[in-house]
């Protein structure tokens, strides 16, 4: 994280990025369900270079038991980089931008898990970032859908999520680690591909309003592409080769 | 977390009131409440401002005082914004260690000035590599009424507006400061934050206490002076459609161009 390098050509003059791909084309995304033995439902993602196990409990009872809500289930959600999951070691005490994720993540899943089904219950997804690569708090959010969907917890639709960003001045889908420390900016969107909702949308970086549209556009589908791939996972586990 | 009766019932009149579109204190959906601002109201801050948004009050004070550079940002200057919700500020607030929503506030308000380059940090290097000028300002919420994003990123804005910097020189490898000596910031634009909130097809702008209790999702953007969008944080519950987010930003450019006018009144102060 922050090392500079000089130099880097962003885009070339046939359209091609830094690591080789096209302005629309996402990197090579590759999602598995159901790889934890204990946990009620998990799933693990490779999204370019990141690397990222999510695992989700519940529904179970709420401890400490006064953040239960009489209502409705709560979703509860961490968000956790390994020390050894970027250049410099991290600390592995929660970091204010890991709480901060952690917080967005939490409430992208949110509409799209059916929690009024489970009053004074929790949902708890827990994130762990082996490997980070720029985007990693999409592909977190990914890996913890499809998890969600893995454990059987009822759902009103999937929540995919992909990045966009301006490189170059020009807009571009899933910027990797490079883009984001180069490039101009940089928007994670999740989005519920069949109800049309965007859960999490973020922005850093100055873009005009019409490259706000093209960028929201762009991002929505990158998200349509992750859901084809989080379907792909979700059917290889149930009704693959080697489903059980 | 478990509502009351009396959340409740605001909750069904604020719904009930939105469907003839009204508001529970009777503004425009696309209405932001008055916002009053007093800068300088702590001279040994060198920035420092006091402003209500409604009856939601801030008061900041920028610190300025030389520092070491981070490692890999050599030649530019710290910003550093922080903020805070004071316990007077509400009965339900308790001192101690930030919770997840006052990290999330204290990071989109300062993402906000940053991303927009507000301040040209690359002015405040006093020797590259080893020692440069650091702006912290610490926002301190003393009365809560809903959208402390808002009220918090004008807080910031204001006070950044109205302080003088000190003057320091190296002597000795040391920055030693030039007594009576102060230039203005380095402001490039002025950022202004404009917090929606959507409660079922509406949209309403700054929503105040009662109306944040009961919103599906809200959305903060933050403009910059040439009207482009240069931060975005998506919150709550529930989502936007992207329509909505197109309204958003329109409403969000709109109310900021108003909103930065009596910023740069209050700054010339």
């Amino acid at each position: 994280m922050g090392v500079k390098k000089t130099d880097i050509v962003l885009l070339d003059d046939k359209g091609i990025r830094c690591d080789g791909r096209q302005i629309d084309e996402p990197r090579r995304i590759m999602i598995k369900a159901g790889v934890l033995k204990n946990a009620n439902g998990s799933a693990y993602i490779e999204f370019g270079e990141n690397k990222i196990l999510a695992g989700v409990f519940g529904p179970r009872d709420v401890h400490p038991k006064h953040l239960a809500n009489t209502d409705r289930g709560i979703l509860r959600c961490r968000y956790h980089m390994q020390p050894f999951s970027v250049g410099e070691r991290k600390n592995p005490a929660p970091s204010r931008r890991e709480i901060e994720i952690s917080k967005v993540i939490k409430e992208a899943l949110e509409p799209a898990v059916m929690l009024e089904n489970f009053p004074r219950t929790v949902v708890d997804v827990f994130i762990e970032i082996l490997q980070a690569d720029g985007g990693s708090r999409c592909a977190a959010l990914d890996a913890a859908a499809v998890a969600l969907a893995d454990a059987g917890i009822p759902m009103r639709d999937m929540v995919s999520a992909c990045a966009a960003g301006k490189v170059a001045d020009t807009i571009v889908l899933d910027i990797n680690n490079e883009e984001d420390q180069e490039g101009q900016a940089d928007m994670p969107v999740a989005y519920m591909p069949n109800i049309g909702k965007v859960t999490l949308i973020q922005l850093d970086g100055v873009l005009t309003p019409q490259e706000y549209e093209k960028c929201v556009n762009t991002a929505i589908s990158g998200c349509k592409l992750v859901y084809e791939v989080q379907k792909k996972a979700l059917r290889d586990k149930f009704f693959g080769d080697d489903a059980q | 977390m478990n509502v009351t009766i009396i959340d409740q019932l605001k909750k069904k009149k604020i719904l009930s009131l939105l469907q003839d579109g009204q508001r529970v204190d009777g503004r425009a959906l696309d209405e932001s409440r008055p916002l009053v601002i007093d800068t300088g109201v702590i001279p040994k801050a060198e920035g420092s401002a006091r402003i209500r948004l409604g009856d939601t009050e801030v008061v900041t004070g920028v610190k300025i005082q030389p520092d070491k550079p981070f490692p890999d940002l050599g030649d530019r200057g710290i910003f550093i914004c922080t903020a805070e919700i004071l316990p007077l500020a509400d009965p339900s607030v308790e001192p101690g260690p930030p919770g997840e929503d006052v990290i999330e506030l204290a990071r989109v308000v300062d993402r906000g000035i940053r991303e927009s380059g507000m301040i040209d940090l690359t002015k405040l290097v006093l020797q590259k590599d080893k020692s440069v000028v650091g702006l912290f300002v610490d926002n301190s919420v003393t009365d809560y009424d809903g959208n402390l994003f808002d009220a918090c990123s004008y807080a910031s804005v204001a006070s950044l507006l109205s302080c003088k910097i000190p003057k320091w020189e190296m002597k000795d490898d040391a920055p030693t400061l030039v007594p009576e000596t102060f230039t203005e910031p380095p402001v490039t634009t002025i950022p202004v934050s404009v917090t929606m909130g959507r409660i079922g097809d509406n949209i309403i702008i700054d929503p105040n206490a009662d109306e944040w209790g009961c919103m599906d999702a809200r959305i903060t953007i933050t403009t910059n002076s040439d009207g482009n969008i240069c931060a975005i944080q998506k919150g709550g519950q529930d989502g936007f459609t992207f329509e909505q987010l197109v309204k958003c930003s329109q409403l969000s450019i709109s109310t900021g161009a108003k909103i930065r006018e009596i910023l740069k009144e209050a700054g010339r102060k």
